[in-house]
């Protein structure tokens, strides 16, 4: 790791100052990506900026049809939230499951959000909600956040707040894990608000999380894993790598859309 | 230099470090605890799983300047008088180690495991909550029969431990 200097700001807007101020500075949140790419020297920022102070960026809390979800929440208390837990089990569930004990412990879902792993959990929960992403500028949803590989519609200077998910009838996640790096080869949210169906697939997609419309359709007519039955994702824009090869994972997706649907609906 | 102060096993420690001094760095090689271990020094093994404010976190990837005011609790914090605590007893009477490289993480990873669960656990719960934890030598069979008896031994004590729900006796 190289060398930066150290701030720990006590709230997001002197966190927007310092990030303004200093070149070459990087958001610390909850570090679990941030410090072992540091260690691996592939990023190098002179200044770090450390949110874990920042008390504002703390808390959930359900406001009428939406809750909402401090940035610095981390995984175990987003999986622990009795909120979240009464208002969008779905999304406990994928909380639980994220990383391991100690990873939720630090973890946080602006940081997750923030970097847009391919990988990473969370992204499927916010598109397929329809979740609103919060910065200390502005608010973005979902659909235009999450813009490809390690890539979103942040700009510089811009730091999320919290993120905003709407209350619905039913959601589900599945994921089938690597089993030696516990990262998901493919994971599926499912969510059903009202006539809105929509499913958002991460780990599987050469650009990152997206939409499986085919499916979305599909289970319009009926939301039940039934519904999916001959339904096969195409394997052009997935994924190939030592771990699994594109047809394997787009056949992955169709399997863990109907787990998350059977999960969705309380099998 | 960056100065950090924290409570680690109930003694209040302050270290002028550099910014970049990971948690593990500063508990092995400033405050010589060499008992958290580094195993991979990439969040994989688990190794050196210690507590701070409660919560089982990997040092590894936390730096020590961002702990300021945080209680930290290590492998070495969790004997009293010499006498081992009840998940480390378990661990001896179980036989849950071979080489004993894992096995800070893995006790430090129990006694967490036992704060958020309580001290009845049933194998699926423990097998699936070590998920952070490897073990090289014991293919874990034994780690989990220490952990379940750890646990059970743990609510007969009122260490390091969450109350059990209270009879409603007034």
């Amino acid at each position: 790791m190289y060398a930066f200097t150290y701030h720990r700001p006590g709230s997001a807007r002197q966190a927007a100052g310092l990030l303004a101020r200093k070149e070459d500075a990087k958001i610390l949140a909850g570090g679990h990506t941030l410090l072992p790419t540091m260690k691996q020297r592939l990023a190098a920022p002179t200044a770090l900026i450390d949110l874990g102070a920042c008390g504002d960026l703390k808390g959930i809390v359900r406001k009428g049809r939406v809750v909402v979800i401090g940035a610095m929440s981390t995984h175990a208390e987003v999986a622990e939230s009795a909120i979240v837990q009464e208002a969008i089990p779905g999304l406990a569930y994928l909380a639980s499951h994220i990383g391991d004990p100690h990873v939720r412990h630090r973890g946080t879902i602006g940081g997750s959000v923030a970097n847009n792993d391919p990988a990473a959990d969370y992204p499927a929960a916010c598109l397929a909600l329809g979740a609103t992403i919060v910065t200390n500028q502005r608010k973005l949803v979902a659909d235009d956040f999450f813009t490809g590989l390690y890539e979103t519609a942040l700009e510089e200077g811009e730091i999320i707040t919290k993120v905003v998910f709407p209350v619905v009838s039913r959601a589900g996640y599945a994921k089938f894990r690597n089993p030696a790096s516990r990262y998901a080869l493919v994971g599926v949210f499912v969510a059903k608000r009202g006539s809105d169906i929509r499913v958002a697939v991460i780990g599987a997609g050469e650009g990152g999380v997206f939409r499986w419309l085919e499916a979305e359709t599909a289970l319009k007519a009926r939301f039940a894993p039934k519904s999916l039955e001959g339904l096969k994702h195409p394997a052009t824009g997935i994924n190939a790598d030592m771990h699994a090869d594109a047809e394997y994972r787009a056949h992955l997706i169709g399997v863990m859309t109907k787990q998350a649907v059977a999960q969705a609906v309380g099998r | 230099m960056a100065t950090v102060s924290m409570s680690v096993n109930g003694k209040a420690v302050t270290g002028s470090i550099d910014p970049r001094t990971l948690l593990v760095q500063f508990l092995r090689e400033d405050l010589r605890l060499t008992g958290t271990h580094v195993g991979c020094d990439t969040s994989q093994c688990g190794a050196c799983v210690v507590h701070v404010d409660g919560k089982a976190v990997k040092a590894c990837t936390v730096l020590a300047v961002s702990l300021e005011g945080a209680s930290v609790q290590t492998i070495e914090g969790l004997a009293v008088n010499g006498t081992l605590h009840p998940m480390q007893e378990a661990f001896r009477e179980h036989h849950g180690l071979q080489c004993g490289f894992c096995t800070p993480g893995m006790i430090m990873a129990a006694v967490d495991i036992v704060n958020r669960r309580g001290h009845d656990l049933d194998e699926k719960t423990i097998r699936e909550d070590l998920d952070g934890n490897i073990c090289r030598c014991t293919g874990y069979h034994n780690i989990v029969k220490a952990v379940a008896a750890g646990a059970e031994a743990m609510g007969g004590q009122s260490m390091d431990r969450k109350e059990p729900p209270r009879q409603a006796a007034e």
